[in-house]
């Protein structure tokens, strides 16, 4: 399964990338093996302040529908509108194309509590 | 991974080899997928695909007595029945609620093989042992009732294993396995082979809508028939396939799923199944309410909808409306890999339940159009 090494993993199996003021998030590889055929996905709403660990989007395959978290407390700056067309690139491409939401972080701090690659490999075993 | 409780069937060594999402599934470990729902979809519509069915039960009922019996027991008519032929049926409580959904297949002159749900094996045994005390006395020979059992039942399902074979290349595979002269069973009829010097027996039925069978064999032969299947199908695109390919099949065909879209709370006529209960019938279990639901109309009804626009899937207990009002409950729901749209199934109040009915499914907090089809919703291109 791969975990690359240069982003952050929350406990639900978000990946996420730092880029400046902004993170951009997505599900991790083992998450969407897990889910199977992505074939919905609904984006939060560009603009939307959200707080940390509350379930702003959601991404469903053909046999359940699992709420995406926001990592950290934040500004919803992107949505990635191409998953509305084509859902399965969170399966065929999950830390690349497959990006779901950017947000603009409030306080850096907040990512400390997020998991390195190690801690996260070590949680999916 | 959730690999906690659950029993083995005798191919589970199989679907892990071959790197099957393994899942608890009515008290079994079972295969959801190998290489995707859709892929494994497509290749039962398109060639052919392989399930394991081993968790299913196998009773067999046998003595002079079986087939009166079983008449007072299901509501098809298995007097109807010659030897080699099968047909769907119910086992319905007292308040013709469903037990379960199952098929009958008379395999002998005073023989019959039941092939019941994982779930509810053993609850239709003692419910089957339970009624095998001479109540035939429903029957006009009431005087005549004897307090020994009316037929002999035998719960084999330990010892046997089955897979379903299903896809429009199922003959292309049974010329593979057994010769360019092997005929398979008529549609619904079974047929014992030998394979391999494996004897097994093949059903021309399924839960997909494709041309298709079903194979019951010895535990002991689980493994080798399955790798035989795969190895001589290969180069027609036969696939193993799980139970998630397996829902989205029979969701298209509206097939209904015991637990699901049929309940013991729920009766066969208000399920539109009415085709599968003869109430010509003398007497069976159930009978009379049935006749009542019959007469009278159902209060709900299990109808089938297609949403109008691509969207969020439609998945169980989503609300159902209808000009603003809550009519019912989805029960079955999916995003159906041949149409590429979200279905489903669900009970509605009957003023609601008329074909071309504008439906609402709330989707967090959301209301998408939806519009009640005729079964099945999908229908093979010939």
């Amino acid at each position: 399964m791969n975990v690359p090494d240069d982003l952050l993993y929350t406990r639900s199996h978000e990946w996420i990338r730092r880029e400046g003021e902004n993170i951009r998030v997505g599900i991790t590889d083992h998450a969407q093996a897990e889910l199977t055929d992505v074939v919905f996905v609904e984006l939060p709403k560009v603009g939307a302040q959200v707080e940390a660990q509350t379930a702003i989007a959601v991404v469903e395959s053909v046999k359940a529908a699992s709420d995406i978290y926001a990592p950290v407390k934040g500004t919803v700056v992107e949505a990635n509108s191409a998953l509305t067309n084509n859902p399965a690139l969170i399966n065929t491409d999950p830390f690349g194309e497959g990006w779901i939401f950017a947000l603009k972080i409030e306080k850096a701090d907040d990512l400390k509590n997020l998991q390195s690659a190690q801690t996260y490999k070590d949680q999916i075993g | 991974m959730s690999n906690t409780a659950g029993k083995k069937t005798p191919l589970y060594g199989e679907h892990v080899r071959l790197g099957a999402r393994m899942v608890p599934f009515g008290g079994w470990l079972m295969p959801v997928q190998y290489s995707g729902i859709v892929d494994e979809h497509q290749a039962v519509r398109n060639a052919v695909g392989m399930f394991d069915i081993s968790h299913m039960g196998q009773f067999i009922v046998s003595g002079t007595g079986a087939r009166d019996w079983l008449d007072t027991m299901l509501t098809n008519n298995v007097a109807k029945l010659d030897v080699g032929q099968g047909q769907y049926t119910f086992l319905l409580n007292n308040n013709g609620g469903v037990i379960d959904d199952l098929i009958v297949y008379r395999t002998g002159d005073a023989e019959f093989l039941l092939v019941v749900n994982a779930a509810k094996v053993g609850e239709d045994f003692v419910w089957l042992e339970d009624h095998n005390v001479g109540q035939v006395s429903n029957l006009p020979s009431a005087k005549n009732r004897k307090l020994e059992a009316c037929a002999t039942l035998k719960n084999r399902s330990a010892s046997f294993g089955g897979v379903a074979i299903q896809g429009p290349r199922v003959i292309d595979l049974f010329h593979e396995l057994l010769g360019q002269d092997v005929e398979l069973p008529a549609r619904n009829c079974i047929r014992d082979f030998v394979i391999e010097n494996m004897p097994v027996s093949v059903a021309r039925t399924g839960y997909t809508g494709e041309d298709g069978v079903e194979v019951f064999f010895r535990a002991n032969d689980a493994a080798k028939f399955w790798n035989l299947v795969l190895e001589r199908g290969k180069k027609i695109g036969a696939k193993p396939c799980g139970l998630g390919a397996r829902d989205t099949l029979r969701l298209e065909m509206c097939y209904p799923l015991n637990g699901s879209d049929l309940s013991a709370e729920r009766n066969p006529i208000e399920a539109g199944l009415g085709f599968f209960v003869d109430l010509e019938k003398r007497a069976f279990t159930g009978r009379d309410k049935l006749l009542d639901t019959k007469t009278n109309g159902a209060r709900e009804r299990l109808v089938a909808f297609k949403m109008n626009e691509k969207g969020p899937p439609p998945r169980p207990h989503y609300a159902l409306f209808s000009k603003g009002n809550r009519v019912g409950e989805i029960t079955s729901g999916t995003l159906s890999p041949s149409l590429n749209i979200g279905i489903g199934m669900g009970y509605v109040s009957a003023a609601s339940a008329k074909i071309g009915t504008p439906l609402e499914v709330e989707i967090r907090g959301q209301k998408f159009p939806a519009t009640i089809e005729k079964k099945p919703l999908y229908k093979k291109q010939s």
